[in-house]
């Protein structure tokens, strides 16, 4: 018996959701008196052997480099004969792009019970109920599992990464590889440094930025924190900014620590795509923005004054 | 061309989330209810758009859910779409929808099944690939971009890190999000018309749903904002270094 863990990797470089999931599936293994192990398909730039720290035992991989292309259907093949070989109960995703994609194929494949979006830890004292968000962040529900095999998908930023010392024993999987009946025509890579769906901290703008020439300062911002730029519905809309920004009830639905809020009014459709955040800032000049009632804190003001003064105290602080 | 696009009732955008009997069950006292947006705005849309350009297209229309469903329903084809099917059942998980679902798949034989993204109550963005599996069928997640040349598919996918685009045969399943196509509000011809399109409603199959609700909650509520004045934005860095840490 045993908890496996699917590594999802782009461009040769394992995800950070991927390690929280790592993470998770350690204190799963251990809660449960199982073992954990890493399934990674196709090829990546690190040594595998040194996600041991996150306290798992084996990496499986099939190192094949057509699998660093996702077929749903491919991959769902491999992981079904990998989770049987291997006599996997739990079987954990990041719920991710990549997660999103394979997880739900898998479980009616294997007829396993999925949660998709959990946030915690399942509870294993009675049963197997494990928490999940829904209704676009304004609320979880607590649901179990009756099958025998069980998946789970993890919001990303949804758990911390745990390291310590060790080392992971890796073994090769020799398992016949289909070919994908979807064929690859070519890749877009997202502008920005830091992915925004794994993101620490976003600065996101709005229409009160009043077009694309003023972004400057919000990237300008973000780059000092590390931070990865978002914006709401409107702005990409307008196509002030790309629509892999947008976040919200129709574009990407996030959970950084830290947004920033700057010209954005909050409506509720923008508040399900970022209301998973731990902290919210809202810069805005209108103190009856609904944004303020979700917000940690706020200021009202104009964002051409505010946002320089923030900038200049980030580097003070940098600085010292 | 045969296309089956897959739609839910859910709760309005602007709904209050509360819940009833213990926190088991969502209070729908009040609620208005639309069709999923994804469903309604990228794979309905689209799948109008497809028989635009292709007179000759059928759409058929599918959802899981009891009687009170059907005013959505016909908003549904008032945008367009030929008939609709009602699997009449109330809903359970993911995978007693997608094998209800996949039934009605295969008795119609279709080129191509569209799902929203995910609807918005649940968020589990897993009807459509448990539905392709099912149906032993290829997949793409998260389309943002979606176009046909005879059984030749192009999609653009958003995948980590970027976007993708794809090539692949019908029939496939495909689910759809913002890009896809733009939102369409119905017209009087489309209402009028609704009204005299076929619903046929049909009883779902045995099958045990994998999961089941326990309890809902709600999240803690928020301390209220500490607002710093807009003359001292400096404030705010000092805040969020010192008391959040996160900075």
């Amino acid at each position: 018996m045993s908890v496996l863990i699917f590594i999802d990797h782009s461009d040769g470089q394992i995800k950070k959701s991927s390690l929280e999931v790592l993470s998770y599936g350690a204190k799963l293994a251990a809660q449960t008196g199982s073992e954990a192990f890493g399934l990674l398909l196709g090829t990546v730039t690190e040594d595998l052997a040194t996600l041991g720290k996150y306290g798992i035992k084996k990496v499986y991989q099939v190192n094949n480099e057509t699998l660093n292309h996702m077929d749903t259907q491919q991959y769902t093949n491999l992981i079904a004969e990998a989770a049987t070989q291997l006599t996997a109960k739990i079987i954990l995703f990041s719920n991710n792009l990549t997660g999103k994609a394979i997880a739900p194929r898998l479980s009616a494949k294997l007829k396993a019970g999925l949660v998709s979006g959990a946030s915690a830890l399942p509870d294993t004292g009675n049963g197997f109920i494990v928490k999940k968000s829904v209704f676009s962040g304004k609320a979880f529900a607590n649901i179990s599992i009756s099958t025998d095999i069980k998946i789970i998908s993890l919001n990303p930023n949804s758990y911390h990464i745990e390291s310590g010392s060790g080392t992971a024993e890796i073994v090769q999987l020799g398992l016949t590889v289909d070919a994908a009946k979807t064929k690859l025509l070519s890749t877009q890579k997202a502008s920005g440094e830091v992915v925004l769906s794994e993101a620490e901290i976003v600065v996101s703008g709005g229409r009160g930025l009043k077009g694309p020439q003023n972004w400057g300062m919000i990237e300008e911002l973000a780059k000092l924190l590390g931070a990865a730029t978002a914006c709401s519905r409107p702005v990409a809309d307008e196509h002030w900014r790309p629509h892999n920004e947008h976040v919200g009830q129709t574009g990407l639905a996030i959970a950084p620590n830290l947004y920033i809020a700057i010209g954005i009014s909050g409506a509720i459709q923008h508040l399900a795509g970022v209301n998973r955040s731990k902290v919210i800032v809202v810069i805005n000049k209108d103190p009856e923005a609904p944004f303020f009632k979700a917000a940690d804190y706020g200021i009202v003001g104009d964002a051409f004054e505010v946002v320089p003064k923030i900038i200049e105290a980030v580097k003070k602080l940098k600085a010292s | 061309m045969k296309i089956l696009v897959c739609i839910s009732k859910t709760p309005d955008t602007t709904a209050k989330v509360a819940f009833k009997d213990n926190n088991t069950k969502f209070a729908s006292e009040g609620v208005q209810w639309i069709i999923n947006p994804y469903d309604e705005w990228y794979s309905l849309v689209r799948a109008i758009e497809l028989k635009e350009k292709d007179p000759s297209t059928i759409i058929h229309l599918v959802t899981v859910a009891l009687a009170d469903a059907d005013p959505i329903i016909r908003k549904a084809l008032a945008l367009g779409g030929d008939e609709a099917i009602r699997i009449n059942a109330d809903s359970h998980d993911s995978y007693y929808i997608a094998a209800q679902l996949a039934e009605i798949a295969k008795q119609g034989s279709y080129d191509l099944i569209f799902t929203g993204k995910e609807t918005i109550d649940y968020n589990g963005s897993a009807i459509g690939g448990m539905l392709a599996e099912m149906l032993g069928l290829p997949y793409i997640s998260l389309a943002t971009k979606f176009d046909l040349s005879g059984t030749t598919a192009t999609a653009i996918r958003e995948i980590e890190g970027g976007e993708e685009t794809d090539e692949l045969s019908l029939p496939a399943v495909v689910s759809c999000q913002k890009g896809v196509a733009e939102q369409r509000i119905p017209n009087m011809k489309g209402i009028m018309g609704a009204r005299t399109k076929p619903l046929k409603v049909v009883e779902p199959i045995a099958i045990d749903p994998l999961t089941s609700v326990v309890s809902f909650e709600l999240p803690p509520q928020k301390a209220g904002v500490k607002l710093v004045p807009a003359d001292n934005p400096e404030e705010l860095v000092r805040l969020l270094h010192e008391e959040a840490k996160l900075i």
